[in-house]
């Protein structure tokens, strides 16, 4: 008998379903972390914005920082990130989430600093921030959620939009030659010496869930060295806007958005690069 | 206990900032103010730790600023008018959240790039607002190279005060000129915590969080209403205005910074040809001292308000007296600066010849 088996045995032998006794300490496998205030997300189902904040609350937890993390959050769908994550949290103008945490990291360089930014707050409007923060090597850890898309402000086409790719305006499909190639801002960053830790993330199956926060974890870590900036990019769904259900969105996310941006390590700091 | 040195404008607030024992500035260059950043990057971080930071844009610098200015640290940045357009998006931000820190505005003649000489282009966009939004700055204007030093210190006591942005607003011949000062002695850098900075939540408090983000609209004018009251407050406490021989004055001339020790100096011409004239002298531009020039209104026949732009701070000098008697204006554009004796001339012409 497995483990697991044994331990649902064990429960039908010793608790009073009843009485409720089956929630008790020592048979919590999962729960919400301490990190996260207890609010409903407000975003759309599915939406890859709330696994994401999981992962960060569930590192935060894990670490045992949350006395040390002061979060940033974007103008963008999580703008009201700071409604969830438990840590002191500044609320960016758009695109300057990076210019923020710089401010904050230089005043307080011994705390665990990080920006969570959407792809025109990172990529289009605040792309002078983000080029020259990772090229100061601020040391700070910014998250960039990657949609193809303007979510917040329903559907706009982004620089990170695919060729073809609809969006309210585009809504022929991003044509090349008029709106210009979506920005893979992410190996441009990489090729920058401020930058410690680059890699590509999504959370669109449970595996990858799983690595997405092996990367955030590594990228709050990796501050202590001071050596640099952690950029995580993690490419997501907006079922809402790309007017899918969550689950097609996902098969979309992957047949389309992860072949223009494949997964994996970019930079890691004992320099095995791709 | 302190010494006098001579020293150009910027250096002295430069040297000011070092003294008054500030954590950290973010800017970019720009003339006629390049010499605040050039300054402390030679011995800021030496003499006191000060985070001395050159940033990409304004954009970032005033960004910069409202992060650090979040974790409730002594922190500023300066610039001069095309700069300080830049920064109007993250000024209305930090106004908002109520975040105390100093910008310094060396004001250079616009509109557009403009020129380098010296201007008052930019009052109105420092004492009305600036950026979008109902919101003020406390603004002073010194008029000396001592005033450029000590107004830093009283900068962050405001800042810290009222939890609100300060702005220190001068032009380029202040930044420029070499004049004696007085320096104020070294302060500690300390930590003032008070309660709502963003530096870490331990475990027995709630998250504080900086925002101007309040999406109902109830909360938003509550926002509103709890800033305009700060603002009456301040300007309930806090004008500051220098009246010269306006006891038995029947005229006055009035401006603020550079243009109040010309209007000094006509004053004086004026006086030499037997015209009883005062000065006034505006020293916060917000809080404006209206109270002054209405009761003024009641003592004498005319003001001519001399500005280095087309005519704004006369907006308001004709507000506080509200028609009482007539307010003729003088101004100079493009980087000139006006001279005693045309001053003298203006006020001959347009007040004491119309007035009589
Ligand atoms: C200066 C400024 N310009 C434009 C906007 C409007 N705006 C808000 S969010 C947004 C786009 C956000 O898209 P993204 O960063 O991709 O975030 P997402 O919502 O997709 O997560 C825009 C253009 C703004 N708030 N401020
Ligand atoms: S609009 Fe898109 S990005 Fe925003 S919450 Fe909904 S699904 Fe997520
Ligand atoms: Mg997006």
């Amino acid at each position: 008998m497995n483990e697991k088996a044994l331990i649902e045995e064990d429960h039908y032998e010793n608790t009073n379903l009843r009485d409720n006794t089956i929630v008790v300490d020592e048979n919590i496998v999962y729960q919400v972390p301490k990190t996260l205030k207890d609010a409903d997300f407000h975003y759309c189902p599915g939406c890859a914005h709330s696994v994401v904040h999981r992962l960060i609350a569930e590192v935060i937890e894990e670490m045992d920082i949350q006395s040390e993390t002061i979060g940033i959050a974007p103008v963008g769908c999580a703008v009201f990130a700071y409604n969830y994550l438990d840590v002191d949290m500044t609320e960016a103008a758009h695109g300057r989430a990076s210019a923020v945490a710089t401010g904050i990291k230089r005043v307080l360089p011994d705390k665990y600093v990080f920006s969570y930014q959407g792809d025109g707050d990172l990529a289009a409007i605040g792309t002078g921030e983000t080029i020259h923060t990772c090229n100061r090597g601020e040391n700070i850890l910014i998250v960039f959620i990657n949609n193809g898309i303007y979510g917040m402000t329903g559907g706009q086409m982004a620089p990170t939009t695919l060729v073809g790719m609809k969006s309210t305006t585009s809504p022929m499909g991003r044509d090349a030659i008029t709106m210009g190639n979506p920005l893979k801002i992410t190996e441009l960053v990489a090729e920058l010496p401020g930058t410690y830790y680059v890699t590509r993330q999504a959370v669109y199956k449970p595996n990858l869930v799983r690595r997405t926060k092996k990367a955030i974890r590594k990228g709050f870590e990796l501050q202590k060295d001071k050596k640099g900036t952690c950029f995580i990019e993690v490419v997501a769904n907006c079922p809402s806007n790309w007017k899918m259900t969550p689950i097609e969105s996902n098969h979309w996310l992957e047949d389309n958005m992860i072949p223009f941006y494949p997964l994996g390590d970019i930079k890691t700091p004992d320099g095995r690069a791709k | 206990m302190s010494e006098a040195k001579l020293m150009k404008g910027n250096e002295a607030l430069a040297e000011a900032a070092i003294r008054a024992g500030a954590d950290a500035y973010f800017g970019y260059p720009i003339t006629p103010q390049s010499e605040v950043l050039e300054y402390l990057s030679r011995e800021a971080y030496q003499r006191t730790g000060m985070i001395i930071l050159q940033a990409e844009s304004e954009i970032a610098s005033i960004n910069m600023v409202y992060g650090a200015a979040g974790t409730g640290k002594k922190v500023m940045t300066s610039s001069s008018s095309p700069g300080i357009s830049l920064m109007q998006e993250g000024i209305s931000y930090i106004a908002c959240a109520e975040l105390p820190c100093l910008i310094v505005n060396v004001n250079r003649g616009g509109p557009g790039l403009g020129t380098i000489q010296p201007a008052q282009g930019d009052y109105f966009q420092s004492v009305k607002g600036g950026g979008h939004g109902d919101y003020h700055l406390i603004v002073l204007a010194p008029s000396t190279v001592q005033e450029m030093a000590d107004f830093v210190k009283l900068s962050f006591e405001l800042a810290f005060k009222y939890r609100n942005p300060v702005m220190i607003l001068t032009d380029g011949a202040l930044g420029q000129m070499m004049e004696k000062v007085k320096l104020f002695p070294q302060q500690p850098r300390e930590d003032i915590i008070q309660g709502w900075e963003t530096i870490g939540k331990p475990e027995d408090r709630p998250s504080n969080v900086i925002t101007s983000l309040h999406i109902q609209p109830d909360k938003m004018e509550e926002i509103n209403l709890h800033l305009q009251k700060k603002y009456r407050e301040i300007e309930k406490n806090e004008i500051r205005v220098e009246k010269i021989n306006c006891d038995d004055a029947d005229y006055i001339i009035t401006g603020y910074g550079l243009v109040a020790r010309i209007c000094q100096k006509a004053a004086e011409l004026a006086r030499d040809k037997g015209y009883k004239v005062g000065v006034v002298r505006p020293i916060t531009l917000f809080p404006f001292p209206y109270q002054t020039y209405f009761e003024l209104a009641d003592k004498v026949k005319g003001i001519l308000d001399v500005e280095m732009n087309a005519g704004q701070m006369v907006e308001d000098v004709r507000l506080a007296v509200n028609g009482k008697i007539p307010i003729e204006f003088h101004g100079r554009m493009g980087g000139i600066v006006p001279t005693p004796e045309e001053i003298l001339e203006a006020l001959e012409k347009k007040i004491i010849g119309g007035a009589e």
